[in-house]
């Protein structure tokens, strides 16, 4: 087997189903348990689904933000094959968390949920973020790139930076109070950014 | 492949083994199984493992505020003391339900200062001894657009403050949660300006629905619902309705008050519950009954709108949020 075989072959597919993890986990959990206010999601399981779909989306997107810097830090050429799938699953949580605020929060309220979206800031961050990551699936397709032309794609994918922190922040606006947990999220979006930042002023430096 | 034929003399597992025995056994796995996967994904323990309960309150009255009155059905004890909005003890729903376990809540003392015939420092005990104790089913409705039917267990708190003796400068009553970063561990971190404030005008906290809360269930009050003592004032949002009551004072001057001072656009003063004037961050039009899938209308005032809409007449609600 050869290294490509490898990737191809094992380490995608136990990727893959690592990522899927999450979403059996809760949705076993919700099916053989119920949404009852007695159960293992706690006395408010919808809330608990939408927030938990929320966490797993922002973390997907860190982690697709994480690979770049990871790859050039350590020299491991790899990781860049799964950074498609990374970000996939991140817009495939995002629309989770979506779907679960739609049809389960509000079902399908469609007036109050639009009142949502003019009205409170962090649901309009929130779906601001979401906008700017559907281009972005839509043209994660290899014929996608080729059609568009690497530079032009890649522009187009710096999109996923304001998606980044648009995510924080719709996090830190959601809590009341200044919470510890959106304020980690944030850093670590910073580093990632920030590591972004650092290598275009050495570039331009050199 | 191997195949096994059963022979006569073989004993079946299900003899070994009682079936009660092994019925329980899958159970605990199943329930080791989610909550190993929930701790897994960083998520939860297995919630609402069987609550200590607190002991037995002896002498509770009944009250007019029962659940037959209301209609509606009360929350189970689960949920109501797994469920909860006490930052002193994290910011998570069941984190003051795990962080309060240590927390003594005798011996207590409660101050009483500022415009009042007999101001000092009481011992909790000595201080509800006057009172007799009655169960009031409220509804209870937070902020953040959830709600619960509660059956606390309290007195009054017009006759606490009748007998305390307010003075002609007494406009307002104040309200201070103990401020003891060792005993509650939230605390440690500038959530909120600590320690808890809250305030009620003097004709809100001499209302009849106004309550001093010692108990729930017809139980002591358990720690991560405000044990002590804290107030009920069931037609404003809940965090109004401050918990672990260590100060009370009576000023001319409407109090600072947490919530106001952490965003005052969003938190008012009043904070009476009202459908129609919206949160910044959540339309206070429906709420979720905890136990329920669907929202319901919110209700003004929480439903208690012939008991409390007197106080406002004339005032400009969307103002005075």
């Amino acid at each position: 087997m050869t290294r490509d075989d490898t990737i191809r072959k094992i380490a995608k597919p136990i990727v893959f189903a690592a990522c899927l993890a999450p979403l059996t986990w809760i949705a076993w959990t919700a099916v053989t348990s119920g949404l009852g206010p007695t159960g293992p999601l706690g006395a408010n399981p919808i809330e608990y689904i939408n927030r938990y779909l929320g966490d797993w989306a922002i973390r997907f997107l860190l982690g697709a933000l994480a690979i770049t810097p990871v790859r050039s830090i350590t020299g491991w050429n790899a990781v860049m094959r799964f950074r498609r799938m990374i970000g996939l699953f991140a817009f495939f949580y995002v629309c989770l968390h979506l779907s679960s605020y739609i049809g389960l929060d509000q079902f399908f309220d469609w007036t109050e949920i639009w009142r949502d979206i003019i009205k409170r800031n962090y649901i309009t961050v929130g779906m601001v973020t979401f906008t700017l990551l559907v281009p972005l699936a839509a043209t994660s397709t290899r014929a996608m790139v080729k059609r568009l032309g690497g530079k032009r794609w890649s522009r187009l994918h710096k999109l996923v930076y304001p998606a980044g922190i648009l995510a924080c922040l719709h996090f830190y606006m959601m809590r009341k109070g200044i919470q510890l947990e959106p304020i980690i999220y944030a850093a670590i979006c910073a580093v990632l950014l920030g590591y972004r930042v650092a290598v275009a002023w050495r570039k331009k430096a050199q | 492949m191997l195949i096994k034929a059963k022979k006569a003399s073989d004993v079946r597992s299900s003899e070994i083994t009682s079936k009660s025995v092994y019925q329980s056994r899958r159970r605990f796995l199943a329930t080791a199984a989610i909550a190993g996967a929930g701790a897994a994904f960083g998520t939860i323990g297995p919630a609402m493992a069987a609550p200590v309960r607190g002991a037995k309150l002896a002498n509770v009255h009944k009250s007019k505020w029962i659940q037959q009155a209301l209609g509606e059905e009360v929350t189970e004890y689960g949920p109501i003391t797994n469920y909860n909005n006490f930052y002193e003890f994290g910011t998570g729903k069941t984190d003051p339900a795990e962080n309060s376990t240590k927390f003594k809540p005798r011996p207590w003392s409660l101050a009483v200062d500022g415009a009042v015939e007999k101001p000092g420092v009481y011992d909790l005990e000595d201080f509800l001894k006057p009172h007799q104790l009655e169960e009031r089913v409220y509804r209870f409705r937070c902020v953040e657009a959830w709600s619960m039917v509660i059956p606390w267990v309290g007195i009054p708190l017009a006759d606490v403050i009748k007998r305390l003796g307010p003075t002609g400068n007494a406009k307002y009553v104040a309200f201070e949660t103990l401020h003891d970063p060792r005993r509650m561990p939230g605390q440690r971190r500038s959530v909120l300006q600590w320690p808890y404030r809250e305030g009620l005008r003097m004709d809100e906290a001499m209302n009849a629905l106004a309550l001093l809360v010692v108990g729930l269930y017809g139980e002591v009050l358990p720690n991560q619902n405000g044990a002590p003592v804290r107030l009920m004032v069931p037609w404003k949002y809940g965090f109004k309705s401050i918990k672990s009551i260590v100060k009370m004072s009576f000023q001319a001057e409407q109090p600072p008050t947490s919530w106001n001072m952490s965003a005052a656009r969003e938190y008012g003063f009043y904070s009476n519950v009202n459908p129609t004037v919206n949160h910044p961050r959540w339309s206070q039009a429906k709420e979720r009954r905890i136990g329920d899938f669907l929202k319901r209308p919110t209700k003004m005032f929480n439903g208690y709108e012939e008991e409390v809409a007197h106080m406002y007449a004339g005032m400009d609600m969307r103002k005075n949020y």
